[in-house]
């Protein structure tokens, strides 16, 4: 089975963006995942997010591991070069990508058993890197491609298709990611597109690491009653405590984003994270603080969501590694090639 | 067990000693014993410089352990007037520094030979051989009261022993103070220390014995246009010629010193001085996964991007390359290689890795590897690489071992071509994209078997998906049986193309030689003496050295004009024989085989004798 293109039907109509690009133009072939899946409602939220960023689509990277979220790269931004990796090693490839070329907008897809399993040191690495990318962490809590095995993340007590209970204690990404020291931690719910997008969008205007734990219902094999990962489960207990509004350093603040904000967050671009309705036992700027929130409301069986923290001015990998700011695969080979005279002088001193 | 006499100087027993051997400059071998970690390494290169400064052919092999302090390591320095310098077990004077190790350390000194040790303390008369001239200086006790402080008392101990072998071999003290200020001129403390240490040997060992011994160095000018270099530091400096700005690794003895090196050079070539930003970018990741995946997305992303490892390191990326030969993205993967299987001797050398480079990965696949013999390949060879990589857009493996990346050979100045470029390969940039309706990513376009690849961030119509799953020539994906095999057989196709392209074999040929001798990698040197004794004594050999996998053409008319051939190199399994009855078809039964494995060099004995039982039907 090959994979299927979507036919190029432009209404006249459509919206565009300032590129002259519609929705159309941030999208890719067609989804092959189970009708109903979780990951297509995000793939949907990424093509919003690249559009109303207004982002040229081939500067974007699009990389991903082994299982159904790492598919979906395939699905959104057809004009991007995308790469499906070997499982649970999509962050190293990202890093390469980005330590040679800066200047590619890089997006992660991965998922539960991608990230948290075979995948957990590559993950937990790419995030001590502080490597420039959005990482979306698709979960579902199961095994699907496999045909459902439960997941890193699945919760005790929640239960399988075929009516076991799993009894390990999950890995939670959000959790995980604050111990690690990341720079921006959040988590959205492919069932909740309005908040989601915001969320996508701060994530790729955040310099380092932005890792998206997505809750993401597996129609097929985690969709039923008893399991803690189903869309009923999570629209009754997802709880979002820091919703956002993300401001583009190119538009201007309108009085409706003025009013009302708890707290705005400057990321490095000169873009805006609006926090809406933060109550003042929140500071998502304070990691301890957030970390113990989450953890807080969680043992109250609450799913957490919004942008849980954010340090907007945390070095990434380039700066730590001091690299030039041009992209090292732009540097002319002169640039590089020290030449004869230098090798001739080294070998006079090693003589 | 009783403690008896302290030493035996020659003089000191007229009687009792062996007969004086004949003088024989320029051609001998000796050993060092120490304990690592208490500073003999800089005594030991001193003396190698030394030599080597004095015009004189020269090799030194460190035998050392994994560790970090406290177990027992040798040096060994072979010197040869005609160039023969691979390593030799025939050892003419043995330094015993670590009684640990003083029963193995005499046993190995040659009949006739000397035994130069610490006289300090004394020697259990069990140890003494007849047959051996015991060369005892208190080195010890000249220290203890010399310096103070118990470091620098065990670090002068070192200087002192290669003082008094300056005094026995009759080495040039004009030059080694040369090397000792030129090494200490920061620090003038530890300058005059070292004086002092290399004067308290040198002055005990001319008062105390019949200074130079028969072995003995004598000027020469047979070094003039060659250096002292280590394949490691060689190949990382062809890494910075070719271009390469990204440098993935995990730490892995024996290739750590080649990306310690590679941040050395760039440090001093690519980095900024007034804003200290750096044109390159080296990760060290957290395993040799992570290091592999770096290198294929930084070449995916068109950078040039190599990483060094070891055997155990090959076995970890196997995954990854098999996605970069599917998926044919350029990376260069350097394999120092040591003693295997498993974790094995970390610090002993092998050549174990042949079958596991040349089809690593599951599925159906097939790499391109280099075989440097030398430090000066090294470097040549990692350009090579790079170029390769990228032309055929596949890994490319430069396979070196323990022996050549860590230790100093001697060799030929590096040299540059101002005028080399990159060979990036079939890169369609923007200019060529523009206007392309469809571009089909691995379309064999120019029947090469070679398919045109675009880059990320540069045009959208260059835009693929890259994958491991099945694919059909356009780069989608595909589970059909015809658009599956079209593809992995041009991949087939293309490897073939590659074997064309990689450094032919080193062949000597000899008037009247039937059979061949056929090596790779470091055993050159000692083959090469082998087959050179071998002629002497009337059985002359073709020789032919692997440097390229796939086998070229040469390979295979080498294999047809030879009825047998003699195959050396060091692994238990004959893998290079099996490489070479697998890929050119050749019957086994025409190969022999002369395997060595035990983790030190390859001496030349150990061909001689090999070669010669093969041949006389002795079974393996």
């Amino acid at each position: 089975m090959t994979s299927i293109a979507k036919p190029p039907v432009r209404h006249p109509a459509l919206e565009k963006n300032a590129l002259g690009l519609t929705r159309r133009d941030y999208e890719g072939a067609m989804s092959t995942l189970c009708a109903g899946c979780g990951h297509d409602s995000v793939t949907a939220a990424i093509v919003q997010a690249f559009f109303e960023l207004e982002v040229e689509p081939h500067r974007v990277a699009k990389l991903s591991g082994i299982g159904c979220s790492s598919k979906t790269p395939a699905y959104f931004l057809r004009q991007a070069h995308g790469f499906n990796s070997v499982h649970g090693r999509m962050p190293s490839v990202a890093t390469g990508a980005g330590a040679a070329n800066r200047d590619l907008v890089l997006i992660g897809i991965s998922g539960d058993g991608d990230s948290l399993s075979i995948g957990l040191g590559q993950l937990c690495h790419a995030i001590r890197r502080n490597l420039d990318m959005l990482y979306v962490l698709e979960n579902n809590g199961v095994y699907g491609l496999t045909k459902g095995q439960f997941s890193a993340s699945a919760d005790v007590g929640s239960r399988a298709k075929r009516g076991e209970a799993n009894r390990q204690r999950p890995i939670d990404p959000v959790l995980l990611a604050l111990t690690l020291g990341a720079s921006f931690v959040a988590r959205g719910f492919s069932g909740d597109k309005e908040q989601l997008v915001p969320l996508l969008k701060a994530g790729l205007a955040h310099r380092g690491f932005a890792l998206v734990d997505v809750i993401s219902p597996c129609v097929t094999f985690n969709d039923h009653e008893g399991s803690t990962k189903s869309y009923l489960s999570t629209r009754q207990r997802h709880h979002d405590v820091a919703p956002v509004d993300f401001v583009p350093m190119t538009r201007e603040i309108t009085g409706s984003y003025a009013e009302g904000a708890g707290l705005a967050v400057r990321m490095h671009d000169g873009s805006m994270v609006r926090f809406r309705k933060v109550g003042s036992d929140y500071d998502p700027t304070d990691r301890e603080g957030a970390y113990r929130h989450v953890q807080e409301l969680q043992e109250r069986g609450e799913v957490v969501t919004g942008l849980l923290f954010v340090e907007p001015g945390s070095e990434d990998l380039h700066q730590m590694s001091q690299t030039v700011e041009r992209p090292l695969v732009s540097l002319p080979f002169e640039e590089l090639c020290p030449g004869s005279a230098a090798l001739d002088e080294l070998m006079q001193e090693l003589a | 067990m009783p403690l008896v006499e302290r030493i035996f100087p020659a003089e000191a027993k007229p009687n009792g000693g062996p007969a004086p051997a004949p003088p024989r400059a320029n051609d001998f071998a000796f050993k060092v014993g120490t304990v690592n970690g208490t500073g003999s390494a800089s005594a030991n290169s001193l003396l190698l410089q030394a030599i080597f400064r004095m015009g004189i052919p020269v090799s030194g092999k460190n035998v050392f352990p994994s560790n970090i302090q406290g177990l027992p390591t040798w040096y060994e320095i072979r010197v040869n007037g005609d160039g023969w310098t691979a390593r030799t077990p025939d050892f003419d004077l043995v330094v015993a520094m670590n009684p640990a190790t003083y029963a193995r350390d005499i046993a190995e000194v040659r009949p006739g030979g000397w035994l130069l040790h610490d006289s300090s303390w004394p020697l259990d008369a069990s140890l003494h051989r007849g047959d051996v001239t015991f060369l005892g200086v208190p080195l010890g006790e000249m220290c203890i009261e010399a310096f103070a402080g118990s470091r620098e008392r065990t670090l002068m101990k070192n200087i002192a022993y290669a003082g008094a072998l300056a005094a026995l071999l009759d080495l040039d003290m004009e030059v080694v103070g040369e090397i000792i200020r030129a090494d200490f001129s920061r620090k003038p403390k530890l300058l005059d220390s070292n004086f002092q240490a290399l004067h308290l040997g040198y002055d005990y060992a001319r008062r105390h014995f019949a200074c130079p011994l028969p072995i003995r160095l004598e000027r020469m000018d047979a070094t003039a246009g060659h250096v002292l270099l280590d394949g490691n530091t060689a190949a990382a400096l062809g890494c910075v010629y070719a271009g390469a700005t990204v440098g993935a690794w995990y730490p892995i003895t024996p290739a750590t010193s080649l990306m310690d090196a590679f941040g050395a050079f760039c440090q001093r070539y690519r980095t900024d001085a007034e804003t200290g930003k750096k044109r390159y970018c080296i990760l060290q990741a957290e395993d040799e996964l992570s290091a592999v995946g770096m290198v294929i997305g930084a070449a995916w992303a068109g950078a040039r991007a190599f990483t060094s490892t070891a055997g155990p390191g090959v076995s970890l990326m196997g995954e990854f390359i098999g996605l970069a030969y599917y998926a044919e993205v350029p990376a260069v993967i350097f394999d120092v290689q040591r003693t295997g299987p498993s974790t094995g001797m970390p610090t002993r050398t092998q050549q174990a890795d042949l079958l596991a480079v040349a089809y690593a990965s599951h599925g159906d696949t097939k790499h391109v590897a280099l075989f440097p013999a030398s430090p000066e390949e090294c470097f040549y060879m990692a350009v090579q690489a790079f170029d390769l990589a990228e032309r055929f857009q596949t890994p490319v493996f430069v396979v070196s071992d323990l022996d050549i990346g860590m230790n100093d050979w001697m060799c030929p100045r590096l040299q540059w071509d101002d005028g080399y470029r990159p060979d990036r390969g079939k890169v369609l940039g923007p200019e060529e994209l523009e206007g392309v309706v469809k571009f089909s990513r691995y379309l064999d376009a120019d029947g090469d078997g070679v398919a045109a690849r675009t880059l990320p961030g540069e045009h959208p119509a260059g835009a693929y998906f890259t994958r491991g799953s099945g694919h059909d020539k356009h780069g989608a994906y595909t589970e059909d049986a015809a658009e599956y095999t079209e593809v992995v057989d041009r991949l087939a196709r293309k490897l073939a193309t590659a074997a064309a392209a990689v450094p032919a074999p080193e062949v000597r040929l000899r008037e009247g030689a039937a059979l061949g001798v056929i090596t790779i990698g470091g055993c050159r040197g000692a083959v090469l003496e082998a087959v050179h004794r071998l002629a002497e004594e009337g059985t002359a050999l073709d020789y032919l050295r692997i440097r390229g996998f796939p086998f070229g053409a040469e390979v295979r008319e080498f294999l047809a004009a030879h009825e047998r051939c003699v195959v050396v190199e060091q692994n238990r399994d004959a893998q290079l024989r099996a490489l070479l009855v697998l890929e050119t078809g050749v019957a086994p039964d025409r190969l022999l085989s002369v395997r060595d494995y035990g983790g030190v060099p390859l001496s030349a004995r150990r061909v001689v004798d090999g070669v010669r039982a093969r041949l006389e039907g002795v079974p393996a």
